[in-house]
Order: structure tokens, then sequence, then C-alpha cells
């Protein structure tokens, strides 16, 4: 295969054609930061915190998508790139909830030197966000900072939607669309700041055309998208995932092969993923793999434990019937 | 959701589509279906560049898009509805709730709003029929409003006032009004020759004065030397970009991936610009003509021309263009006798600015949302619908006329070495007699302000608005500027999509900066963090010294450095550079005092 020669930070590196600048920094074991990217999705290159200087161009460029050239010098650490990393950075965390961030995330806006509280204290939660209109907005005063805090979206018992904690990377509607599910229940709606995950018309989950396969939830980088076990866990202050094991298994439900890892705390299955870098799911799952877990403490007598009537709220009873949403405090 | 549409909604849509097929492809089983699409793959990729067509067609027939209407345009055209809401919310003209059947967008942006256009919506406020709009073109005219009427097709008024305003909403009519041309009838006249002179809606009087003599002349020396010539006359393009003519046209001509495209992009909504829509009003069998030049030259046998939705007299006039040119064998299967065949098609805006970036539009016309993509690969290489495309402004069009007839190397003897041609500039605000101005490059700033009557208001000048808002301000001390892209670009100006627009010396600036803020935050996609976020951040910022705090200029700058340096486009590119330029000359401070 043809290879293509070109210099990160002065050191050079050979890679072969058609990959990015990010696989070319990846080569050389210099690490860039990114969130909206994925192994498994197509780059959509929005949320900009891989951009890189690129000698000639008057702009920074994504890494992540932008592909290699013969002779292109790359830097990676100016004071443009720290800048903008600082700024994105910056920009989410002033308008989104990033306490579910992963570490890295969080080095990362440690090294940039991150402040989000310099654009003022935030504004109050939205209850209006998905009804907002294209091309009008209320003017605020100016003294908060406008965010994307709104109401939890609790409206089925296998997964919620924390849209306070969305930073618009795509991923969700990439593994509903194209790039996993083929399902296509939630896109981009509205426009600008405005701009969010919805199903057409806000309608809830199941009445829309979501298969539950959970894929959404397997590429969310911040939480948005989380197992109805865990939110109501981490809302009763009994998330554990410090005292969690995770047991790889195989799928039991056909004969595909899908490997699931199981999330078990107090000996319940609290959640279950696949791995990013198996062959057969890419990471993504069916309704069965990712949430049919329940037969399997069903048997035997089971010793009650403390999280059991927590979890009672993510399961559909044995004859399959949704469960009433129970009045919430 | 399995809301069904009314007949009035289904007839819209089958008006534009055809009826439904028998054989049922796309035609759910039982209502219970609604939520999911059936049908083949291809059907539902080829027919989703009709997603917006359709929109419009239901929004112009009953005001509004429901949910009913929205699930039958999806079984037709087999989108999922999350996404096609998704597309109709991206609009500012359509609309997903029931709204009273007329609707005015009224202009408060930067010509219109010291015209009249803010007080107009003030007098209005608290109607549910009544918006504020962004730029509606119609700068030599304000104050503007743009009507969206249910059942009848939409309409503008120009030199509006409150009471013709409600008048209007209450079902008053609105007569046509003669255009402004300020030139008209002077010999020297290129691009505007025919504006006010000849009558715009006859073939016959087109001919009369020498039309479509360039396309006889085109298809005569073919492609090729048609190329050479446009290569030698160093047009660069006039949407505010300024990226040379014929190379992108060579690129297209000479790529062996097929089928190629043509657009033209009329979707001119830069604040302060009217020029394209004087050419479209005015000339359009001009425009219709270039375009197949072009299409003929790169080979195209599709061209597309993107319209804003505010431009309903540019679009009728494009459209009986199109019939007659059609009718009399100019367009279709056999050129002009060329042997070759090239089709227009007029596809109407939905009100976003964004859809001016020639990526975005291109994703408009596929029936996505319109956000701009990534480049490289740029448009002569992947463009529409993943072809290679030509996308030009109507005025860089324009120009090809001349450039067949006389050729290229006596086109660029006109301008200067690096701006060859004519140029049009739209004059407003507080000049005597606004309109566009048709020039040579190289004449001065202060000469083209004199040329439209000279300063107005209190006679002095505060600033002018340069290239509108994604240009700047520029003070006195720029009226000695010559008018030309190496000049602009010395001077750390820009002639963008040239707007020249007046302001005297009591104007309020700070008010016109923060209007800037809202405009770039309402037209941001919303697809990237640094002009998503960045253009409320900079809207914030410049709130707060309106509520007495000094601004903090620092933070300012790193919000904008940000926008230029990280953003996909150039919407974030350029969100703050007017605002920099005002706060550059001192007049942010003005009203702290």
């Amino acid at each position: 295969m043809a290879e293509v020669t070109l210099a990160v930070d002065g050191t050079t590196v050979k890679v072969p054609d058609g990959s990015t600048i990010l696989d070319a920094c990846r080569a050389l074991g210099n690490d860039q930061p990114t969130l909206c990217y994925l192994d498994n999705l197509t780059p959509v290159n929005v949320c900009r915190v891989c951009v890189v200087e690129v000698e000639g161009n008057r702009t920074l460029v994504p890494s992540c998508s932008r592909p290699a050239e013969d002779g292109m010098e790359v830097a990676t650490d100016s004071d443009r790139v720290r800048h903008s990393r600082k700024m994105v950075y910056e920009f989410l965390a002033s308008t989104v909830d990033l306490g579910l961030v992963d570490e890295e995330t969080v080095a990362w806006m440690d090294r940039y030197g991150c402040d989000p509280d310099r654009y003022g204290p935030p504004a109050d939660p939205a209850v209006d966000r998905d009804r907002r209109k294209a091309g009008h907005h209320q003017i605020g005063p100016g003294t908060v900072a406008e965010t994307v805090h709104q109401p939890v979206k609790v409206d089925n018992e296998l997964y919620v939607r924390d849209y306070s904690r969305c930073i618009l990377c795509y991923k969700c509607v990439e593994a509903c669309g194209e790039d996993a599910q083929n399902t296509f229940a939630i896109a981009v709606a509205g426009r600008g700041f405005d701009a969010r995950i919805s199903t057409e018309f806000d309608t809830g989950l199941t009445d829309s055309a979501c298969v539950f396969c959970g894929n959404c939830i397997g590429v969310c980088p911040t939480g948005a998208l989380m197992f109805r076990s865990e939110y109501e866990l981490r809302q009763a202050g009994m998330w554990e995932e410090d005292s969690q094991t995770v047991t790889r298994t195989i799928c039991s439900y056909c004969g595909v092969g899908c490997n699931l890892d199981l999330h078990v705390q107090d000996n319940r299955i609290v959640k279950v993923t696949s791995p990013m870098d198996h062959s057969v799911t890419s990471g993504h799952l069916c309704i069965k793999g990712r949430f049919g877990y329940e037969y399997v403490q069903e048997v035997g007598d089971l010793a009650v434990t403390p999280i059991d009537e927590i979890l009672r709220r993510a399961r559909i009873d044995d004859r399959g019937r949704r469960r009433r949403p129970e009045p919430r405090a | 959701m399995s809301a069904e549409p009314t007949a009035a909604e289904r007839f819209a849509v089958d008006a534009l589509l055809g009826p439904p097929s028998p054989s049922g492809d796309g035609e759910p089983t039982q209502p219970a279906d609604r939520r999911v699409v059936f049908g083949g793959y291809r059907h539902s990729v080829e027919s989703r560049h009709l997603l917006l067509p359709a929109l419009h067609a239901v929004n112009d027939a009953v005001g509004w898009v429901s949910t009913g209407a929205l699930n039958y345009i999806c079984e037709r055209l087999l989108v999922p509805p999350a996404e096609a809401y998704g597309v109709a919310g991206f609009y500012a003209l359509l609309s997903l709730e029931e709204r009273p059947t007329r609707v005015a967008h009224v202009c408060d942006d930067v010509a219109c709003r010291t015209m009249g256009g803010a007080g107009i919506l003030a007098d209005l406020e608290g109607r549910p029929d009544a918006h504020p709009s962004p730029c509606l073109g119609q700068c030599d005219q304000a104050p503007a409003v743009f009507f969206q009427r249910a059942g009848e097709e939409d309409t503008v008024l120009v030199g509006a006032t409150h009471d013709r305003v409600v008048e209007v909403l209450a079902g008053g009519s609105i007569e046509e009004v003669p255009p402004i041309a300020p030139q008209a009838g002077d010999p020297s006249l290129r691009l505007l020759k025919r504006i006010g002179t000849v009558d715009p809606t006859s073939l016959e009087g087109y001919r009369d004065v020498g039309g479509y003599q360039a396309l006889a002349r085109a298809v005569e020396i073919g492609p090729d030397r048609v190329l050479t010539q446009i290569k030698a006359s160093g047009l660069r393009g006039r949407g505010g970009a300024a990226f040379p003519m014929g190379i992108k046209w060579e690129a297209v001509a000479r790529s062996p991936d097929m089928p190629h495209y043509l657009i033209c992009n009329a979707d001119e909504s830069e604040p302060g610009t009217f020029k394209d829509r004087a050419l479209m009003e005015g000339d359009p069998f001009a425009v219709i003509e270039s375009m197949t030049i072009a299409g003929l030259t790169v080979g195209a046998e599709r061209g597309y021309l993107y319209i804003r939705a505010e431009y309903p007299l540019a679009q009728s006039r494009l459209q009986n263009a199109i019939d007659s040119a059609r009718a009399e064998g100019l367009l279709g299967a056999n050129v002009a006798g060329s042997g070759r065949a090239f089709e227009i098609e007029i596809r109407r805006g939905g009100g976003a600015y964004i859809c001016g970036e020639e990526t975005a539009l291109m994703n408009s016309i596929e029936g996505k949302r319109g956000e701009p993509r990534n480049k490289p690969p740029f448009p002569t290489q992947v463009g529409l619908f993943g072809r290679p495309t030509v996308i030009n402004n109507v005025e860089t069009l324009i120009n090809v006329l001349d450039i067949v007839l006389e050729g290229g190397a006596a086109f660029a003897e006109i301008g200067t070495g690096e701006s060859t041609g004519p140029k049009l500039f739209c004059l407003a605000g507080a000049v005597a007699r606004p309109g566009v101005y048709e020039v040579e490059f190289g004449t001065t700033l202060g000469e083209l302000i004199d040329l439209a009557g000279g300063v107005t208001g209190n006679g002095r000048i505060g600033a002018v608005m340069l290239g509108g808002a994604a240009g700047l301000f520029v003070g006195e001390d720029h009226l000695d500027m010559p008018l030309t892209f190496e000049d602009a670009r010395s001077r750390q100006a820009t002639l963008g999509s040239g707007v020249v627009l007046v302001f005297d010396d009591r104007t309020d600036f700070p008010d016109i900066s923060r209007r800037i803020a809202r405009f770039f935050r309402d037209e941001s996609c919303g697809q990237c963090v640094p002009c998503r976020v960045g253009t409320v951040r900079q809207e914030e910022l410049l709130a707060r010294p309106h509520g007495g705090e000094p601004l903090d200029e620092d933070l300012f700058e790193e919000v904008a450095r940000v926008m230029m340096d990280a953003s996909i486009c150039g919407l974030g590119h350029t969100a703050s550079t007017a605002i920099r330029s005002v706060i550059d000359l001192g007049l942010l401070e003005r009203s702290r005092g």
C-alpha cells in the first residue's frame, strides 16, 4: 500500500495512504483529545477538540477526519491549537453537565487550563428547549451563561435521556442510523444553540421507531444516555462503580456470537456492554443482548439485595407488560 | 405517532409528488406501522431530495406542517420521521406548530432597523402573526416585511409602515413596486444594462437587445474555448470568497466522474446584500442564459438554482424565464441546437442564512439539514449528490455573457490586474439614492458613495459596513480605498458580497453590534461547538455592557479567535469580524457615557 510521509510536531512519520492526521499522531504515540470521534463510527468532525494546525491552512483542521498528505507539517501543541481546544472544552463545560465524562477528558481539560466559570453563573434550566424555533431566541441579560440544562427524559424502563449532559457529538444519531442500527429513531432537530437530539415531534421513545438496542447508550461519551438501572441507582446514591465486576461472556440468544460484558454490582447485573474492538459487534448489540438479562437472576432463590428495590424500576414485569410509571418524588 | 394527514395536506403533497402508487411502495399496512418506514432503500435515497419541496408544499398550502402531514410526506418519500422533523425544524420559515394563515416577518436587521423596521416590530409586539426577521434583501427600499400566506403566494412589502403591515395581515393586498435602478439608461453598464429598461417577463424582449447571442456563440465555439476565455478573463467569484471561476470550471469539466452538476447560488442572505435579487427580478433571462452556458461548458445536464424563499418575485420571474426558454429550445434535450441536454430546476430555501454556504446548500438540496460539510473534499470533487459540482453566485455567472461575447482578454482589461471586470455594490442606509450600483473595480469607496448621492442623515459618516455582517465596519479613513480584492486585503478589509451600508455618526453602534450578534446566534447551524456556543457567548458578552458593565474585551477576543480558528465553515470564521471592527473603531464605547 502506498504511504504518505508527514511531520507531526517536527517528527517525521509514514502512514498508509488514506490515513487521517489522527492516525499519524497515534502512530507516533502522540495522542490527541477527541469527543465526537469513535473508531466504529464515521467521523463527523463537529466537536473540534481534535483540531491541529497544518502549515499553509488558514484555519485549524480536524485531525480525526483530515486525510494525511505527503509533506504536511502538523502542529498539535501550538498556541492556536491549545487556545482552540481550551475554548471548546470551556464552551462545553459552561453549557453542559460534564460530570460523567471519562478521566482522559478531565485530564485534557486540566492540561489546557479550562475555566468555564468565567462566562458567568449558569442560567436557569430551560423547559422549552424541545419547542424552540429556528431563527428565534430569547435574548438573555448577559449576566448569566446560557446552558442546555433541562429535565431528564424518563419514558421507559430501559434507558433515560439526560440532555443536560448532551454535547451534540452526533454519535447516538450515527449509531441509530447508518453506522450500526439503521433504525433512524433519532436525529438532530432545531438549529444553532437550540439544536438537539430528538425523535419526531419530541414524541416519547416508546412511540418512536426506537427498537431499544441501546447502541446509542454504548457510544454516548457524557452519560447523557444511560441505562435506567444505572440512572436509578445513581439517583438513589447507590451506584458503586468501584465495587462492580465485569464478566465477559457470549450472548446466548442466537448464533451470532456477540461478546457481552456483564457489569455486576451486589450480585446483580446492572448494565451490559460489548467491547468496541470485538470483531462481531464493534460494541453494538441488540435489545436481547443489551437488556434481556433478567432471566439470569430469576432462577433459584437469590438473596434479596439492597439494590433490588431500586432496580425494579428498570424492569418489565414477567408477563411482558410495561410497568406503570411510579409517581416520582 | 399515527396521525393522519388532512385532505388538504394530502392534496398538497400529491400535487408535488403525483398520486401514491397502488402497488404500495411506502404505503403502511396499518396505522400502527406509521413509525416504521417500509420500502426500498434505493427509492428512499433517490427521493430524499424532494423532502424540502414536499415540506414547502404543505407549509404553503395550509401554513404549517402537522404531525399527519409529516407522516404522509415520510411515507411517500420513505424518509424516517425523526429525520424529516430534524430537517423541517432547521428552517425558520417552516412551522411545526399551527399558526395564523398570514404571518409577517418584519426585518429588523442592520439596514431596516434604523429605517423604521425596529419601530414597526415594537408596535406589533405580542401578535402571534408577526416575528422579527433577518435581512430580507430589500435594503434599498427599507423597511421591508415578508409575508407568508397559507394558500396564496408569499409576498414582500417594501417601504413598510405599521398600518400597512396590519392591513396586509388582515387580508389586504400588496401592489408590485417598480424596481429601483438608479443607473438605468447609462450606456456604460454591462451587468445592469437591461434592468429597468427591458421587460423581464419577455424572452422576445430579451432577444431584441442581444439576449441569447452569448449562448449561440458558446455553442459555436464549444466548451473548450469557452473555458479558455473564462480562464483568460480572470473572473473571480462575487459571493464573498473571490475564488477564480476558471479553476472551478476546469476542475469539473475535466473530471471523469459523472454526472456533473451546476448550481447557481441565489440564496443571497448576507445582511445588506440585494444585488442578486435585482439581477434575478430585473434580468432573469440573463441568469438562465449564463447558467445554460455554464452547464454546457462543464458538462452538466442539470442545473439547480437555489433561491432564498424571501425572494418570491425573483422566483416567479425565473420560472417564467425557464419555461419560455424551454419552449424555444434554449433548454431541454437539445439546447440551442448544440445536441446537448441541459435543464434547470429552481429549489427554494426555507429561511436559513447558512444555506448560502456552498456545501450547506448542497445538503439542503439533497433533503438533509443545511449543515456545512467539512472541506476537503471540495465541491468540484465531491459536490451535489457526491458528484463534481460547479457552484457560482448569480452575479458571478452573469459575467459569463460578456466574456463569451467579447473574449476573456477584453474582459480582463476592465478593472484592475487582480480584480477584473465590473462589480455590483449594494448601497443602502444613509445615502441619498440607495440601490445596486455597477462600477469598475478600482472605484474608491468615496466615489461610490458620491455616486449614490452622498451621505444623508446629518451628512457625517459614522461607519460604513463593507461586505455584510460577515464583513466589517470601516471609518472615513477608508473613503480613498479603491474597491478591489487586493486593496481590501492589504487594508484588512473585505468586499464580501458587495455591501456598502452607510451609517451616519448618530447611529447607535452598540445596538447594531448586538443585532449582528443576535443574527449569528440565530443563523448558526449548531453543528460545531466553536460556533454553536461561541455565538451565544459573544451575544452575552455584548449584552453585558448594555447593562452598564464594560465589555470584557480580552474574553471577547478569545471567543472570536476560537470561532475564527476552529469552526467548520465561514459563518463561524466571520461571526466576530464586524463586531470586532466596531470595537476597533471605538464605536462600542459611545452609548456608555
